[in-house]
């Protein structure tokens, strides 16, 4: 294992201020009239069922994202956003159906058993040659986090992960960030889900694991006993991980669910659901 | 076919005989060749009329892509091979032991008879996945001094505890059907149960398991591949980040066929050492 020399790399991390967030600069609210077209409403929408917008997650849904595995209650940001996006669309309350499709299954090609998917995708480029995607409603950066006691704990720059095992969920920006951007020494540990890379994080059969920035507030404050953040990766991926609804490619919704989005983003709605379900998110030290 | 020199010349009659059936030969694989090419043609225009064809072609059978993704998958398969071979002879250790135990004579071992058929119910009955999670993430939460934590160690030895069971199986059937005339012609000559075990009924039964322990083998090698879920890189956790980058399929295909290549040397080994028990048995009954 090796350890450099902090002191210049906790210079510039304690100079730095928070990136994160992007997109909730604007505020203005002059958009919202002239924005959605005539052809997005309810009746003209070519959804599965005609009259209901059929929306997907995966199971189980994860907090901050969803509360208590229910999307249906319209808690938890991902939760408000995809009822938010329906109203805008003209969808009642009632006419938002709900169905569980895995991470993987929602990205296969042929027909699929939703409208759009609301599940923490990422907008790839490569990605969008299989799938349509909205407009991105949220802009997250990856986080490190570990347990106290452990070998990264108080770690302070992104050299100095490099010696350690970190751990990461497959088929994840996480997992991008950790290989590309920390890129340690060993070969980074790949699990099917968080869940299984925070049980070997107890373990200490890693020394730390990369989620997205909500995700590691969650885990560290409710999920694990002596959680620690040790910062957000810096600038992970340009502007950060942009998370977008999925839809087929294709899809006859994309355009107006993309509308439907960039109002939401211009009349500060998104912003205020960003306030108000993943407000703790703001303060973490960067490593860079 | 070989005529002996001394022989006298066929008759007329068997000569035309011959050459019927040597026509009958040509004209059946000729029938057989037809076949073939128009199944082959139609299934191939079926599948390319298809209405999704040009998307499947492109997420399943990209070539450039599986021509890229191919290093980093075979650098992952290598993990799997090198589990395969250790996991492969600690298996048949694990499952010789197992079966010796459960075949053990006298009442005072029932103990240990007791231990192995219940080691053989649990871990044959338990799927695989489960017991990778249990051995991969529960043994390192005991948190014991020197409790390994690799992948490739706790998923090696949660495939040789699952697959010992099967294997133990298979040698206790092969040692039960040797028949019990062996073992009491051994008994008369002097030998005492472990040499009974080891000239006469072990010889005879690994060669009546041969086939089937092969057969194991190659579901060994397939199984190989979940230790993925520990973490490990192996080939498909690779192929399985490769899609999750690109949202296309076609590192899972260059995966599959690669497991695919891996097998076709042992069904090939198994055919061959099977095709020579049935010679070696039945050139003793010829006579």
């Amino acid at each position: 294992m090796r350890r450099r020399s902090l002191t210049l790399a906790a210079l510039a991390a304690s100079t730095l201020v928070l990136t994160s967030c992007a997109t909730e600069d604007s505020a203005d609210s002059d958009a919202s009239a002239g924005g959605s077209g005539a052809s997005c409403t309810p009746e003209d929408l070519d959804t599965l069922e005609s009259g209901t917008l059929t929306v997907a997650t995966d199971q189980p849904a994860y907090e901050p994202w969803f509360t208590d595995d229910s999307p249906e209650n319209g808690e938890g940001f991902e939760a408000a956003v995809a009822y938010a996006v329906a109203e805008e669309l003209g969808y009642a309350e009632d006419d938002v159906t709900w169905t569980r499709v895995q991470f993987n299954a929602a990205i296969q090609p042929g027909a699929r058993p939703f409208d759009f998917d609301v599940n923490q995708f990422s907008i790839t480029d490569e990605r969008k040659q299989a799938v349509d995607f909205s407009s991105p409603y949220y802009t997250a950066t990856q986080a490190v986090i570990t347990t106290a006691g452990s070998a990264a704990e108080g770690v302070e720059s992104l050299a100095d992960l490099k010696g350690l095992k970190i751990g990461a969920q497959v088929a994840t920006t996480s997992l991008q960030v950790l290989s590309d951007t920390i890129a340690p020494d060993a070969d980074p540990v790949v699990f099917n889900s968080n869940d299984d890379a925070k049980l070997a994080l107890q373990n200490g059969q890693v020394d730390a694991i990369v989620v997205d920035l909500p995700t590691a507030f969650y885990i560290t404050s409710a999920e694990l006993d002596d959680g620690v953040i040790v910062g957000q990766v810096e600038n992970s991926g340009e502007g950060g991980d942009q998370f977008g609804l999925l839809m087929e490619k294709g899809s006859p919704l994309t355009d107006c669910v993309t509308e439907a989005v960039d109002t939401l983003r211009e009349d500060g709605t998104l912003a205020d659901l960003e306030q108000e379900w993943l407000s703790d998110v703001a303060d973490a030290p960067v490593l860079s | 076919m070989d005529q002996g020199a001394g022989l006298p010349q066929p008759s007329a009659l068997e000569l035309s005989r011959r050459a019927w059936r040597r026509s009958r030969a040509r004209r059946s694989t000729l029938i057989g060749l037809l076949s073939t090419l128009l199944f082959a043609v139609v299934a191939y225009l079926v599948v390319t009329n298809a209405p999704g064809w040009p998307r499947v072609q492109t997420t399943f059978f990209s070539p450039s892509v599986a021509w890229e993704s191919l290093p980093e998958i075979l650098e992952g398969l290598w993990l799997n091979l090198q589990v395969l071979v250790l996991g492969g002879f600690l298996v048949l250790v694990v499952g010789l032991l197992v079966s010796l135990t459960r075949t053990l004579r006298g009442p005072a071992l029932a103990p240990l008879r007791i231990l192995a058929t219940a080691y053989v119910d649990l871990f044959r009955g338990m799927p695989l996945i489960i017991v990778l999670y249990l051995v991969g993430f529960g043994f390192p939460a005991l948190g014991l001094q020197g409790m390994p934590t690799s992948p490739f160690v706790l998923g090696t030895l949660a495939i040789v505890l699952v697959y010992g069971a099967y294997v133990a199986e298979v040698f206790r059937a092969g040692i039960e059907s040797v028949h019990p005339s062996q073992r009491a012609a051994a008994r008369s000559l002097g030998l005492d149960h472990r040499q009974t075990m080891r000239i006469v009924v072990l010889p005879q039964a690994l060669r009546t398991v041969t086939p089937a322990l092969l057969n194991d083998f190659i579901a060994l090698q397939k199984d190989v591949g979940l230790i993925s879920v520990l973490g490990a890189l192996d080939a498909v956790r690779r192929a399985q980040i490769l899609v999750g980058q690109s949202f296309n399929f076609t590192p899972y295909v260059v995966t599959g066929l690669l497991f695919v290549l891996l097998a076709i040397p042992s069904a090939r080994v198994a055919d061959a050492l099977s095709a020579r028990a049935r010679r070696r048995q039945q050139s003793g009954s010829l006579l």
